[in-house]
């Protein structure tokens, strides 16, 4: 007796036996996961990965030339010093904040939906960390001297200012990237021991087998292993408030009218999730639909999803309009100039687009019917994203092109190569995320079985009520039910 | 006591196979679901066995305590490797500012130490997430690609859908045959004696 998608978000309860449809057994979702990665790749991946694939050699052809000419290549000159590169890092970064949020904050807060889709947001996490670690290398210059980023001896005893926040950002994105992975990789133990188990040829057994390290599924591992977890998660949670806090610091610690506030780490952060889900939002449908994993990423996660959206698209929204009210409030006049130029300035379709795109658009989400409308969640996904790549657009450039003294004023426009660097970046991400899709599995499949009611061995006190509810949803499974039943 | 595991670190090596010595490993039993598992490793627990552990796809809840496991000690580990990255990354840049490249930059202190703290901060998280990993790898003895338990073709679904309970030969209470007829009457739907 399946449950259908309707009867699923009528009872949004906690109840664990809704999260997953067809009340599957414990194989079946082994099944769903694993068995994608074992066939040969549909021609529906190759649709996807090879014009990824193509944008990837974009960004080799663009980083190549930028290496060899400089970055007098890209539009950026004074009094915009700082356009698209800066731009597409802090974009990228906040890419990759949903994915510790799923991962971290929503482990630590124990909200079992994060379960279907937490593997591959961490994924995305890791390879939205890979796209931004690229603009601020490639935009030093001379990209041969980057290291000196890093506090390394060196022949000429010079060691990197620690009181910049520049500095600081090295450390928080570089830490994150770090323990991203290995959160990840943790995570990855248990399936990739699962599929060693299944593997058929010699091939795959040895490479699964090499990486899940002899994996036993042992309770007294389980017992470190869920210590070791518990532990990441709740050093991911104030990791990823930090890093994004710190990037918001490259600006806010500077003086410059328009950066210059102390409303910008929680605003950073609050726009780092709200892009982030959109794009979890994006690779979910996609990747729902091409491995028909519909009954594990239900409507349920993306009904959550949207609420997320929805709640930071408003909290950004509030930021919006308390820089506005401050820099009037402030009496500052060019605190004031700054404000009413981003609004009414050369960059107004800039800003008005962001504005459409994260405060108004989002707005649709106090409907459930929008919320559960996989069409509009996937359109509203992209529109997101377009949406904050503007934020961090509206923010750089338009703080920095008209400086202090009318004389020095300037309007950037973005030649061939930042276009180029900007879709490489997308390639880069696309090819990594395709590689990840079809070589390991995109759901934690160990951690879905854990929410299906029979993988609890008894009835809690606290469990009681769902057990009753699970028992009138399936009279036919008392408690613990048989594998197989349906 | 909690520290046993962790004694057990240095006491024993770290990547060597703590394995039973005799011609036979120990016994190996199936079980259907978490809830037989989870009743028998009560059983195997009261029946007073040491060296014996129990496998299953997933964590199940509560089983750690029918198991009569003690709490892991690794918090203990990450928080010593947390605190070590935060003094090394505040001693870095102390050392940094005001001994190996003392320079004054817009009239700040050279000991300027609310702006250290991002990151003492970060490379405290670092080390503790390390600690972590490793700390965990550690303790469950891993990597170790081979294991007596791998020649068994039933256990190739404790990954998938079998819950198991496997007993060593090394076990003062171990008898091939009574402890095999204990699994059984546990519910075991397949026991297999394993050879080392």
């Amino acid at each position: 007796m399946a449950q259908t998608e309707a009867e699923l978000l009528d009872n949004p309860v906690s109840g664990n036996p809704t999260l997953i449809l067809r009340s599957p057994d414990f194989h079946s979702i082994t099944e769903a996961v694993a068995g994608p990665v074992e066939r040969p790749a549909p021609i529906g991946w190759w649709l996807y990965f090879l014009p990824a694939l193509a944008l990837l050699g974009l960004l080799g052809v663009a980083v190549s030339w930028l290496f060899w000419e400089g970055i007098g290549i890209w539009g950026l000159n004074v009094p915009v010093g700082w356009a698209w590169d800066i731009t597409n890092f802090v974009f990228w970064v906040g890419i990759g904040h949903a994915g510790t949020l799923i991962s971290a904050i929503l482990f630590l807060f124990r909200q079992k939906w994060r379960t279907s889709i937490n593997r591959a947001a961490e994924a995305m996490t890791i390879f939205a960390v890979m796209c931004a670690l690229l603009f601020p290398g490639i935009h030093v210059g001379r990209v041969w001297v980057a290291y000196w980023m890093f506090p390394l001896p060196n022949q000429m005893s010079m060691w990197p200012n620690f009181r910049s926040p520049l500095l600081w950002d090295v450390f928080a994105v570089s830490v994150y990237g770090t323990v991203s992975v290995l959160f990840w990789y943790v995570g990855l133990i248990p399936d990739l021991g699962t599929m060693r188990d299944r593997a058929t040829t010699r091939a795959r057994k040895y490479a699964y087998g090499f990486f899940a390290l002899g994996w036993r599924g042992s309770v007294r591992q389980w017992q470190h292993y869920e210590t070791a977890y518990l532990v990441l998660a709740a050093l991911a949670t104030p990791l990823v408030l930090s890093v994004h806090s710190v990037v918001s610091m490259d600006f806010a610690v500077s003086v410059l009218p328009g950066w210059h506030t102390t409303i910008f780490p929680p605003y950073f952060v609050a726009g780092a999730i709200f892009s982030g889900f959109a794009m979890v939002v994006t690779l979910m449908v996609i990747c729902r639909t091409a491995f028909r994993l519909e009954h594990i990423i239900t409507l349920k996660h993306f009904d959550y999803m949207a609420k997320i959206m929805l709640v930071t698209g408003t909290m950004v929204g509030f930021a919006y309009a308390t820089e506005f009210f401050t820099s009037w409030y402030s009496g500052n006049p060019y605190e004031g100039f700054t404000f009413m130029n981003r609004a009414r300035g050369p960059y107004a379709w800039a800003y008005w687009t962001m504005i459409s795109c994260n405060v108004i658009s989002p707005q649709i989400f106090w409907f459930k019917k929008a919320r559960t409308s996989i069409p509009i969640l996937f359109a509203l996904s992209i529109v997101i994203n377009i949406g904050m790549w503007f934020e961090r657009f509206v923010i750089i450039v338009t703080s920095l092109h008209r400086d202090f003294l009318p004389s020095a004023w300037g309007y950037f426009t973005p030649t061939v190569w930042d276009v180029s660097c900007l879709l490489g970046s997308f390639g880069l991400f696309f090819t990594m995320f395709c590689l990840f899709v079809r070589f390991l599995p995109m759901v934690a499949t160990a951690e879905v079985k854990t929410v299906l009611p029979q993988a609890d061995p008894h009835g809690h006190a606290g469990a009681k009520r769902e057990i009753s509810d699970h028992r009138a949803a399936f009279p036919a499974r008392g408690g613990p039910a048989p594998e197989g039943a349906s | 006591m909690a520290f046993d595991s962790l004694r057990s670190l240095w006491t024993k090596p770290l990547l060597v196979n703590q394995l039973p010595s005799g011609p036979y490993y120990g016994i190996l039993a199936e079980f259907t679901t978490p809830a037989d598992l989870y009743h028998a490793c009560e059983r195997v627990r009261d029946a007073g066995f040491t060296r014996w552990d129990a496998h299953t796809p997933f964590p199940v809840h509560g089983l750690e305590g029918a198991m009569g496991l003690r709490r892991s000690p690794l918090p203990w580990i990450i928080l010593v490797s947390g605190l070590t990255g935060a003094a090394l990354g505040f001693g870095l840049q102390w050392w940094v500012h005001s001994s190996a490249y003392p320079l004054v930059i817009s009239g700040k202190p050279l000991l300027a130490w609310p702006a250290y703290i991002p990151i003492t901060f970060e490379l405290g998280v670092l080390f503790a997430a390390l600690g972590a990993v490793l700390g965990m790898l550690g303790l469950n003895r891993l990597p170790m690609h081979h294991h007596p338990l791998f020649q068994s073709k039933l256990f190739e679904r404790v990954t998938d859908d079998a819950f198991f309970i496997s007993i060593e030969s090394w076990d003062p209470r171990f008898d091939a045959s009574a402890t095999g007829k204990l699994l059984k009457s546990l519910g075991a739907r397949n026991v297999e004696l394993l050879e080392s």
